[in-house]
């Protein structure tokens, strides 16, 4: 009965959020240096509007909107199943220091040159950064020998998040000035080099990914009360944490591949969210992808248009909004609640 | 028909000077209410680990229904075996009834779609337990004492054939502690469970137990009876600490079993 009850709700929940990330693209492909209106940009889309406003919406801003909806899904899906895992509710790729290690990758292949060669280079390589760093983040907050102690969790992340900043800047000052001011938006965040392979190249990995990481919602509950708890209910803890640890890898690799470290989704999305309506995964994964995307959808339009002509990093909104939620789940988590 | 059996068991952590287990040799009947007994650090939770499946054996062989038991999956096994660790952490908020539904994981597709079976058993299962009406609070407001009976309630949820607890009363007070051990014998003999408890609680391991293993150092210093376990020399020396047994003697179940009573220090020193 209370079951039926939860199941609808969410159901209510999910198609509210649906509308929501609709709107939110919808604001996106309308607002810009030209208002363009919504039933105009309805035109664009089905292709019937005029050449201009065409290329406006479809040709420059759709693939940043698309971008932006992909990488807000697979980071805020991330935070979510890095805090199951972790158990720990401040747990998220860019505090971890995932983001920044992902982002030493994709720089590492665009410094050498390794992009010519293929158009998965870039993903590989920052799906191989992202790998390296949570393996030494957990390896570090092992080695002080108390396990996922938040503190030691939290500052290996801090700690080994700047130490692969600077592996970037010092990277980067072995290419020209063009790449120097490219790094800056891989340490920040941006939507601004868009283009409609981008969109694919991020749909084609994070997609499938995100699907898997559903399928595997309710050993993710699971795991919230614990591994022992869990491999005696009958979860394989090992085989689970590597799939888990590999695909929340992969998903943030090819996303900062797209866009740069963009940080603090993968932490107010997933805790908004379980305000709402709790912490069972079968829910709070879907509604992470569709409120992850609407958020940066909405994010990258406030920071193309805020202070136009010219425009912000898009990590530089999300900081702002991320850092004040952060500090206060920091404290209320250190009393205890 | 013993469901496990632990045939020479050793078990050594890496680089610690002394095997945490060493030549254990066991069987667990079905039906018995087994009781696991031993001073801190005599191997007990190695042993349940061990046994469970958690930890590889170094040296000899546990079989669980006659395979052995690392040869069940894990699914498979959790429908067997339950376990109700000590504590648990609790990240995140969660209703009693949600925790109590994670005891059907192992019945369920990977949706976890529920049919009135599982229901049906969730139901049951928090009756049991005594948690019926605790269905809609969350976890985190419940005492320790209530929060032990919902992860009872999970166990038992997932219908299993052995419940095996770890030190489940060590911090509830004498009001849960006899509860608990109500329950526990109400289970083997009226529900045909099998249940393995580790506990400190020598008297109620005697009155309520059929069979008891008392560990020192990781080997089996007595295994039996309550009456061939519990004997002041065994306790005395196990426990270095002297102790006399007399014998709890209402009527009832467990009338007649072995009671502990620790001595104080100055009538040890006392000579004679």
């Amino acid at each position: 009965m209370t079951r039926h009850v939860t199941v609808t709700r969410h159901a209510l929940l999910l198609a509210g959020l649906v509308l929501a990330f609709v709107a939110m693209v919808l604001v996106g492909l309308m607002v810009g240096a030209v208002r363009v209106p919504v039933a105009e940009v309805l035109a664009a889309l089905r292709g019937s509007a005029d050449a201009q406003t065409r290329t406006i919406v479809v040709g420059l801003r759709l693939p940043r909107v698309l971008l932006a909806a992909e990488v807000g899904a697979g980071l805020a899906v991330s935070g979510a199943v890095f805090q199951a895992l972790l158990r720990n509710p401040l747990a998220e790729p860019y505090v971890l220091g995932v983001s920044s290690g992902a982002a030493v990758g994709a720089v590492t292949a665009i410094v050498f040159g390794m992009t010519a060669t293929s158009m998965f280079a870039l993903p590989i390589a920052a799906f191989i950064g992202a790998i390296v760093a949570i393996t030494l983040v957990l390896a570090m907050a092992a080695a002080a020998g108390r396990g996922l102690d938040t503190h030691v969790l939290l500052l290996a992340g801090v700690v080994i998040g700047a130490f692969f900043n600077a592996l970037i800047l010092l990277l980067v000052n072995f290419a020209d000035l063009e790449t120097f001011r490219a790094a800056m938006l891989w340490i920040m965040g941006s939507f601004s080099g868009a283009s409609s392979e981008s969109v694919t190249i991020v749909a084609v990995w994070v997609i499938p990914a995100l699907v898997v990481l559903g399928l595997l919602a309710r050993p993710l509950n699971l795991m919230s009360v614990g591994e022992q708890s869990a491999f005696h209910l009958g979860v394989d803890v090992r085989q689970l944490k590597l799939f888990l640890y590999v695909g929340t890898s992969l998903v943030v690799g090819v996303c900062v591949a797209g866009s740069g470290a963009i940080g603090f989704v993968g932490l107010v999305v997933p805790h908004a969210l379980r305000l709402v309506g709790g912490s069972d995964h079968r829910w709070l994964l879907p509604a992470c992808a569709l409120t992850g995307g609407g958020f940066l959808v909405f994010a990258d339009t406030i920071a193309r248009t805020i202070v136009a002509p010219a425009e912000l990093p898009v990590g530089v909104v999300t900081a702002l909004a991320g850092v004040p939620v952060f500090l206060w789940l920091l404290i209320r988590h250190e009393e205890g609640v | 028909m013993s469901l496990f059996e632990l045939r020479d068991v050793s078990y050594s952590y890496p680089s610690a000077p002394r095997p945490a287990l060493d030549g254990i040799s066991l069987d667990v009947a079905e039906g018995a209410l087994f009781a696991l007994l031993g001073p801190n650090g005599s191997g007990k939770s190695t042993l349940l680990r061990v046994m469970l499946g958690e930890l590889s054996t170094s040296s000899g062989g546990v079989t669980y229904a006659g395979r052995p038991s690392d040869s069940w999956g894990r699914r498979e096994i959790a429908t067997q075996i339950a376990f109700v660790p000590q504590a648990e952490p609790m990240a995140f908020p969660m209703t009693v009834r949600a925790l109590v539904e994670m005891g059907r994981y192992p019945h369920t597709g990977i949706l976890g779609r529920m049919g009135p079976h599982d229901r049906e058993a969730i139901d049951e299962a928090m009756e049991r337990a005594g948690v019926a009406e605790l269905g809609g609070r969350s976890i985190r407001n419940l005492s320790g004492g209530e929060r032990q009976r919902v992860r009872i309630a999970r166990a038992l949820a997932q219908e299993p054939k052995i419940l095996v607890l770890d030190e489940p009363t060590a911090a509830l007070d004498l009001h849960f502690e006899m509860e608990t051990f109500e329950l526990m014998r109400e289970l083997t003999e009226e529900r045909a469970f099998t249940v393995v408890v580790a506990t400190h609680n020598l008297n109620l391991a005697a009155r309520y137990a059929t069979r008891l293993l008392l560990l020192a150092e990781g080997r089996i210093e007595a295994l039996g009876s309550p009456e061939d376990v519990i004997t002041a020399e065994t306790i005395g020396r196990v426990y270095r600490w002297p102790v006399i047994v007399t014998s709890y003697e209402e009527s009832g179940p467990g009338s007649g079993s072995p009671q502990v009573v620790p001595l104080s220090e100055a009538v040890s020193s006392t000579p004679g």
